[in-house]
């Protein structure tokens, strides 16, 4: 009998390595499926291919199925996430002529988000009556890049809006359009940021897990009819999926699957520089590496859950930057965009440890917390916002409020 | 004049963005024939947003394979100088020609309003020419791989001749009959043989 065909379209980015692994290293295979990889070169195109059934699942920026579900994106088709690629990631990158402003300002080479986002706001406010902005680039409107940078810059008392300029550039772009001075900074994923500082074109400011410790980034997007036809091969495709992500996770297979993502058909970057991003010791540019707790995780802390609150918080995003009014319709719809109860059928023959709850509070756990579960232990945490605040999605509307008016006292 | 696109008959402006020269001038070709005369064709997409605002497109076509999709989308999304909304596609209820617009690897954007009648056939024209690019890459991928099996079955046959003292035709003769016991290619025999007799290295093939 042959085996149920998937076909899954991802981004070579270093986040799709639990995908290239489900399918490389034989998890797909183990558990009945063939998943055909198909390496595409824009979101744009991940979201027509899977909205005309090209696809069944992708890899996708976290924020990019709710875009698509709530009108927010032409061609969209419903997109369900019933598993994440992990935690982490990225970073953000500023040319050398900003860092060195920023030095002037305070900045240390210590990716430390709250000092060196004041040292950003004191070099913008030093700059005014210059002819144009400072340029950032992000690599899609929504995304996990954008609303973290936003949030990072607003909460360091600079505008988004109006005080920087924010652009869209595709993520092996980046370091050229930022050596050519195209760009002043960026936020991306991992290798992308390294790419600059090993040119010596650029110096990493901070990073996604010191913004928002333990937060989303890419997510398996699955198209919600395949899903309801097919309910029992993604739940074999979950599985597959969950022993690649631990296998990733785990530091002996570090130099095989940086082999792997090394091959042009994948990520096609050395793997030296991959490294960085799984062991989360980075240099930012002095030359001296630091080491960032967590990092990325492609498997522990829950990594692969796909919790509803951060379904909202990106939500909250769109609301607080104009992509989405708030109202209750279209907060239903992001809650049920992301699917735990999937995930946790899926995996439950396996015995694992499966957190019990669909959301929780972001922001209140500021330390590793093990967390009663069924059979085996879980930790989750910590998963603090730099800046302190808590984000409760059962208070959605106080939160939205309340980033609202810090918006307008932030200029 | 911008507002009455819709209304009149005006020629519509058209911008096709690719960075295949070939394909593009497929492209631009297919639409002058078609009596588009407002066509401007771009191969490198730095400096894009100054284009679009000088050339005002009421159109724009682009292969659906380029990376700076996601950039363009959002510039258009953004865009106060357009100062219209672009969106993807003529109708999104026409599925048909989506599908077989994808399929094809044709993206297409167009002013909000644009009467349908007159965008599908531009559609259909990019559809139908990207197709024949295609069609016509991969004929010319199958000559050169022609070409190389060929070439690869010289080698063999010549390996054998020297290996087991054969005359051309039975070395081909030999290649043939393997080919057929293990239902396989000539050409793929050849290839393992070559592979077989550069392991084994000079001695191997001299033996």
């Amino acid at each position: 009998m042959s085996s149920i065909q998937i076909n899954a379209g991802f981004m070579p980015l270093f986040d799709s390595a639990v995908l290239v692994t489900a399918c490389e290293m034989g998890f797909a295979a183990g558990e009945g499926i063939e998943l055909n990889l198909f390496r595409e070169t824009s979101w744009a195109s991940i979201r027509d291919r899977i909205a005309i059934g090209h696809f069944d699942v992708a890899h996708m920026l976290g924020p990019m199925p709710l875009a698509g579900n709530l009108g927010l994106t032409p061609l969209a088709s419903e997109t369900i996430v019933p598993f994440a690629f992990g935690l982490g990631g990225n970073g953000v990158t500023v040319s050398n002529a900003v860092w060195e402003g920023m030095l002037r300002f305070g900045a240390q080479p210590t990716l430390d988000p709250a000092r060196n986002g004041l040292a950003l706001k004191e070099l913008i406010h030093s700059r005014r009556g210059e002819d144009r902005l400072l340029r950032f680039a992000v690599t899609h409107p929504h995304s996990g890049h954008n609303y973290e940078l936003r949030y990072w810059l607003a909460g360091c008392g600079i505008d988004p809006e109006s005080e920087i300029e924010i652009v869209i550039v595709p993520p092996p772009f980046m370091a050229d359009a930022l050596a050519a001075g195209r760009i002043d900074g960026y936020c991306v994923g991992e290798p992308w940021n390294s790419a600059s500082v090993v040119t010596g074109k650029g110096h990493i400011a901070t990073v996604k897990a010191a913004i928002w410790r333990n937060s989303p980034e890419k997510v398996l997007g699955v198209r919600r009819m395949w899903a309801q036809d097919n309910a029992e091969a993604l739940a074999a495709l979950l599985r597959a999926l969950h022993k690649a992500a631990r296998w990733c996770q785990d530091h002996r297979n570090h130099a095989e699957l940086t082999a792997l993502m090394a091959r042009p058909a994948f990520l096609g970057q050395p793997a030296e520089i991959q490294m960085r991003a799984l062991t989360g010791s980075l240099d930012p540019g002095d030359g001296v590496f630091r080491y960032v707790e967590d990092f990325f995780l492609p498997f522990d802390k829950a990594a692969n859950f796909p919790w509803k609150s951060h379904a909202l918080w990106f939500y909250t995003q769109m609301v607080r930057w104009g992509d989405v009014a708030h109202s209750e319709a279209n907060a239903l719809t992001a809650r049920e965009c992301y699917r735990p109860d999937l995930y946790r059928s899926a995996l439950k023959p396996l015995g694992v440890a499966l957190p019990g709850a669909n959301a929780k509070v972001e922001g209140a756990l500021t330390a590793a917390t093990p967390v009663g579960s069924a059979g085996a232990s879980l930790t989750l945490g910590p998963d603090g916002f730099f800046d302190g605040r808590i984000f409760d999605p059962d208070a959605l509307d106080r939160y939205i409020e309340e980033q609202a008016r810090a918006g307008t006292t932030a200029t | 004049m911008l507002e009455v696109v819709a209304m009149t008959a005006r020629p519509l402006n058209i911008l096709v963005i690719d960075e295949n020269r070939i394909r593009a001038a497929i492209i631009e070709d297919g639409l002058r024939e078609a009596g588009h005369d407002q066509v401007t064709v771009v191969h490198d997409v730095s400096g894009i947003a100054r284009r679009i605002i000088e050339v005002g497109p009421d159109v724009i076509v682009i292969d659906l394979e380029n990376p700076n999709r996601d950039m363009l989308e959002s510039m258009f999304q953004l865009s106060r100088s357009v100062n219209r909304p672009i969106a993807m596609f003529v109708d999104r209820a026409d599925s048909a020609s989506i599908e077989a617009a994808v399929e094809a690897g044709v993206s297409a954007y167009v002013v909000d309003g644009l009467r349908k009648e007159r965008v599908k056939p531009i559609m259909q024209m990019a559809i139908s020419r990207f197709n024949a690019f295609s069609r016509m890459a991969r004929e010319l991928e199958e000559a050169r791989g022609e070409l190389e099996n060929r070439k690869i079955i010289e080698r063999a046959k010549g390996i054998l001749m020297t290996s087991r003292k054969l005359s051309e035709d039975e070395a081909y003769a030999l290649l043939r009959k393997n080919a057929m016991n293990q239902n396989r290619k000539i050409a793929d025999v050849a290839q393992s043989l070559v592979t077989a007799a550069e392991l084994l290295g000079p001695e191997g093939l001299s033996r």
